[in-house]
């Protein structure tokens, strides 16, 4: 088989074009391609996000006018994708995909160093990128694009294709090192194969496998990523070194309580005890000021969003659309549980933000194209009779 | 065979599959965010005490309000210690990111010698409690305050604080009874208590300064403070204020003090005198004294070494720690002993042959008067100083029944109530040397004993406790320094304080002290050039006494050899005899001119205290007393 076969346009079963004249009238949500729904519990997470980032940067609104706009370009972004048809998406991904790899290859050669990780592509004066966010989207669509076509559930030759696909960029990505967006690229992957309904046996045998491998992944580790597992398993081992981030963090989130200290009110991240606040550990802040109360009323959010992107995708007609849908929307969820996770001590440190809410444009951009693609899949279903 | 595949998918059962993943999906979904809340509500409802308090923690820092340490006065109100504000240079390390970086910087900002530098980089590592600062310099000067100014945001944990330094303004003539406060150094760091010392950088390290150090220090205070993750204080959360140290008031008299230093100057000994109604010290000299300023802001290593090497020893305080025999001073006490003792009566005499021989001995202990003084009774024993009658009395005693009797004047104790670091010097007994030299005593010794040489050492302040004993008929003060402690008086009479000497006869006092007085007032009188134009009635006692060195390993140069060598001068005196008001000892070390010389500073002593007269000639003084050795020298 060949690669290249992806690019061509290609119908799995005929469709009826409905006829003009007996065409209902088109609402608003739909002539626009947009999930009011999903838009609204996203818009809703983006206010309220911003109202914890005005406390979490320390009361700066210029932080908070310029995580606006880059939400603003982030919508923009995702109403765009929206108006391609699923039949286009699929015809990006080789392409985007070969474009990724190229650019990760490109700057495992000549990247620039930021924050100690080799992650950042800079044409001089035009763009810094980082290729690793293209290839949070192109992931799936392409694993998608590739496992539709195929006769599903999957076989062993299937998935040692996927693994090939996976394997070169998210050990880029790892390298340099960005072990976060590895994990988010990986799963994102391995999330359109066990919806394509990879058999339990298989899913057991590499489990097994996986299991397996750890100690080999501890031996490839860098000096600080195993530190932040040690320091993971017992933050007091060194609490004014890498225990310090995980030490504040589940001291403002415990100090909070029920209803937490007031927005703007709490000390650990007022005071500046909490390390990166408005990035990576916004949550802490979220949990310190509101509390549990706060905390489980933005979970219920995101929970929401789930089982409506879960919903959408299930939704879908086409065997690519869904496929990808399920593994956008499961990969947000990933985001939420990893961020939340290592914020509140139950996982170790990975750079992973809390999505929608953590300062930070390209990783907004790369979501809401993300929900983009899932609206597209959702408003671009032929319609059936039942 | 691609098309075959193509041909076997199944629309309807990949649908079915993906909704039951997808459904699958959504219980994972569900269980992991059941997993997050269940982490969220043990942290925030079961945990929630526990991170409250570590957030409290976090933020409210408690500093201490070091106390105000108190002043010294003298009896007259005189500031002899005070507090002066002064700017020091602190380090947390802990807020310190760089160390090496910083210092090098603080070290060219403040443009310290390279002595200096390294002298900084000690203390910077010296031990200290987490996030407390660090002293790293006293005394900063207004151009060094203005560039770290300056320079204060290159130099994150480095503050400049301002503080109280002790100052005394007659260092060198207090420096032994007042004594000097210093760094409090990793020792005493251990044994203070944390809480009352917290924020202290100071503690008396002897004398008065450090006998009354408690009283002196007073109570640290507290504030808690909100600080940032960075140790800024942002704002006072509460503060209990600190309780200032009481301020002392000592029995010196400044005047009579700064006398007796200029007595002394340019010569090594000690003065010490006490009021005998109270014990109070008033004047308490040992000579050459040394500047402890220079201890508070931390002696350089060069001039600590001056001092230490010095041959006339400065830093050693003669007044309660020199050993010096007491030679013939000791004749009124044991005198009294005799009489206590019904070993002599105040009218039996002796016939002085000029020597003395034990029963059986052809060897002769002879008196200081080589033809002898003939016949010698209590009173003339003590005006001319007689060396027979004292050994015929040492040896009709015993050393058993002297060495009782002198401990009753304190001597071979620690006499004082709140001396720093007193030496009890030695009053030898039997037992003593048994223990010492294991040996029995030998009945020459006592003879030694008798004239106040052999074994017998005393210090100034031990001889003048007995003096003030003496001069009141027996009854015992302990000699003291402070009168008045904040508003409180000292206890009366001080605890501890030995019983009253009694005699059967009250008029055998009398009779000691009418021997005492014909030695300055006599006409054989031993110090009687001492009595000339004097204006009350004063009882005195002359003593010389053979060297002995302060050190052992001490290198003499020729020249000074011969100066070292000779005698001490001693005399002990109070008046007016009706109603004492000053009992005195004077030591002069290697005085050459004879125990006249020591009378002479014991009567400026006197003088200065009883007489209402202008200042006292110093100089005068001094010319007479040069006389005096001139006359002997020619003799």
């Amino acid at each position: 088989m060949a690669l290249s076969d992806l690019s061509r346009p290609w119908r799995p079963y005929p469709v009826k074009a409905p006829a003009s004249g007996m065409s209902r009238r088109r609402g608003f949500w739909e002539r626009v391609h947009l999930d009011p729904w999903l838009l609204g519990l996203l818009l809703l997470l983006m206010g309220a996000g911003l109202v914890v980032m005005y406390s979490a940067s320390g009361q700066r609104i210029d932080t908070v006018i310029s995580q606006g706009i880059r939400f603003g370009v982030a919508l923009g972004v995702m109403v765009v994708i929206a108006q391609f048809a699923p039949a286009t998406l699929i015809r990006w991904a080789l392409p985007a995909y070969l474009l990724g790899v190229a650019m990760l290859v490109a700057v495992e050669l000549v990247g620039d160093m930021g924050m100690g990780a080799q992650r950042w592509l800079v044409i001089p004066g035009v763009i810094r990128f980082q290729p690793s966010e293209l290839m949070k989207l192109a992931m799936p669509l392409m694993v998608a694009a590739y496992l539709s076509r195929r006769e599903l559930p999957p076989r062993a030759r299937d998935l040692a294709v996927c693994a090939l696909i996976v394997g070169v960029p998210v050990v880029l990505i790892a390298k340099q090192p960005d072990l976060g967006t590895s994990l988010l690229v990986g799963s994102s992957a391995v999330f359109v194969v066990l919806l394509a309904g990879l058999s339990w046996r298989i899913i057991g045998l590499l489990g097994a496998l996986a299991a397996a491998a750890l100690p080999l992944l501890w031996m490839n580790m860098h000096d600080y990523q195993r530190r932040r597992v040690l320091t993971f398993l017992d933050p007091n081992s060194d609490p004014l070194g890498a225990g310090w981030n995980i030490i504040q963090s589940t001291t403002a989130i415990g100090s909070g309580g029920v209803l937490g200290k007031g927005w703007m009110e709490g000390t650990q991240s007022q005071l500046e005890f909490l390390p990166e606040r408005h990035t990576d550990f916004i949550v802490a802040v979220l949990g310190e000021e509101f509390g549990l109360v706060g905390m489980l009323a933005f979970l219920l959010l995101y929970l929401l969003i789930v089982c409506r992107g879960l919903w959408l995708a299930a939704e879908a007609q086409e065997t690519f659309g869904r496929l990808l849908a399920g593994s956008i929307i499961l990969t947000f969820f990933i985001y939420v549980f990893v961020n939340v996770g290592m914020v509140s001590g139950i996982l170790p440190v990975v750079g992973v933000p809390l999505p929608l809410v953590s300062y930070g444009g390209t990783s907004s951009v790369t979501l809401m194209a993300g929900f983009g693609i899932l609206m597209a899949i959702h408003a671009h279903r032929r319609l059936l009779p039942r | 065979m691609r098309k075959s595949r193509h041909n076997l998918k199944s629309p309807e059962q990949e649908l079915r599959i993906f909704r039951v993943r997808a459904l699958l999906a959504l219980v994972v979904v569900f269980s992991l965010t059941g997993l997050l809340m269940g982490r969220l509500a043990y942290l925030q409802v079961v945990q929630h005490e526990v991170y409250t308090t570590r957030s409290e923690k976090n933020r409210v820092r408690v500093e201490p309000l070091p106390p105000t340490r108190g002043l010294i006065y003298d009896r007259n109100g005189e500031l002899l210690a005070e507090n002066r504000p002064t700017y020091n240079l602190t380090l947390v390390r802990e807020r310190v990111e760089d160390l090496d970086a910083t210092l090098t910087r603080l070290v060219q900002i403040l443009e310290l010698s390279d002595e200096e530098a390294e002298a900084f980089r000690v203390r910077s590592r010296q031990r200290q409690r987490p996030f407390q600062p660090a002293l790293l310099m006293s005394d900063l000067d207004e151009g060094q305050i203005a560039r770290l100014a300056v320079n204060r945001h290159l130099l994150p944990g480095v503050e400049v604080e301002a503080q109280l330094l002790r100052y005394y303004p007659d260092a060198e003539v207090m420096a032994h009874a007042l004594g000097y406060v210093g760094r409090i150094n990793a020792e005493e760091l251990e044994r203070l208590d944390p809480g009352r010392y917290a924020g202290t950088h100071f503690i008396g390290k002897t004398g008065v300064e450090r006998y009354y150090e408690e009283a002196l220090h007073g109570e640290a205070g507290l504030r808690k403070v909100e600080t940032n993750a960075r140790g800024r204080v942002l704002r006072e959360l509460g503060r209990t204020d600190p309780v200032p140290g009481k301020d002392l008031t000592l029995t010196l008299d400044k005047e009579l003090q700064h006398l007796a230093y200029e007595l002394l100057d340019g010569r090594r000994g000690a003065i010490v005198a006490i009021e005998p109604a109270t014990g109070g010290i008033l004047a308490m000299v040992s000579a050459p004294g040394y500047d402890t300023n220079q201890f508070v802001t931390g002696i350089d290593v060069a001039s600590y070494q001056g001092l230490q090497e010095d041959l006339d020893l400065p830093l050693y305080n003669r007044a309660i720690r020199g050993h010096y025999p007491p030679g013939s001073t000791i004749k009124p006490f044991l005198a009294l002993a005799g009489l206590v003792e019904g070993v002599i009566t105040p009218d039996k005499t002796i016939y002085d042959p000029g020597y003395f021989q034990l029963p059986n001995d052809s060897r002769r202990y002879r008196n200081w008067l080589r033809w002898g003084h003939g016949r010698v009774d209590l009173e003339r024993s003590i005006a001319v100083s007689n060396n027979t009658y004292y050994y015929t009395l040492a040896h009709d005693l015993g050393i058993d029944r002297i060495h009782a009797n002198m401990t009753n004047f304190g001597f071979g104790t620690r006499v004082g109530h709140d001396i720093f670091g007193e030496s009890n010097a030695l009053m030898p007994s039997r037992d003593w040397k048994r223990e010492r030299y294991n040996q029995s005593w030998y009945p020459g010794e006592t003879l030694s004993v008798g004239i106040g040489q052999g074994y017998w050492q005393v210090t100034p302040l031990q001889l003048a406790t007995a003096t003030a004993v003496l001069a009141n008929r027996g009854d015992w003060v302990k000699p003291r320094l402070a009168r008045t402690l904040g508003d409180e008086a000292l206890p009366e009479p001080l605890p501890d304080t030995p019983d009253a000497i009694e005699l059967v006869n009250e008029s055998w006092w009398d009779r000691v002290f009418s021997g005492m007085e014909k030695v300055i007032s006599g006409h054989e009188g031993t110090a009687r050039r001492t009595g000339v134009g004097l204006e009350y009635r004063m009882g005195g006692k002359s003593g010389t006494a053979q060297v002995f060195s302060l050190g052992q390993d001490q290198k003499y140069n020729a020249d000074e050899l011969a100066e070292r060598l000779r005698d001490h001068a001693l005399f002990m005196a109070f008046a007016p005899i009706e109603e004492p008001q000053i009992a005195v000892a004077v030591i002069v070390e290697n005085a050459g001119g004879g125990s006249t010389h020591a009378a002479h500073l014991a009567r400026a002593m006197t003088d200065a205290w009883l007489l209402d007269d202008e200042e006292p000639d110093v100089e005068e003084i001094r010319e007479e007393m040069d006389e005096d050795d001139a006359r002997l020298a020619g003799n």
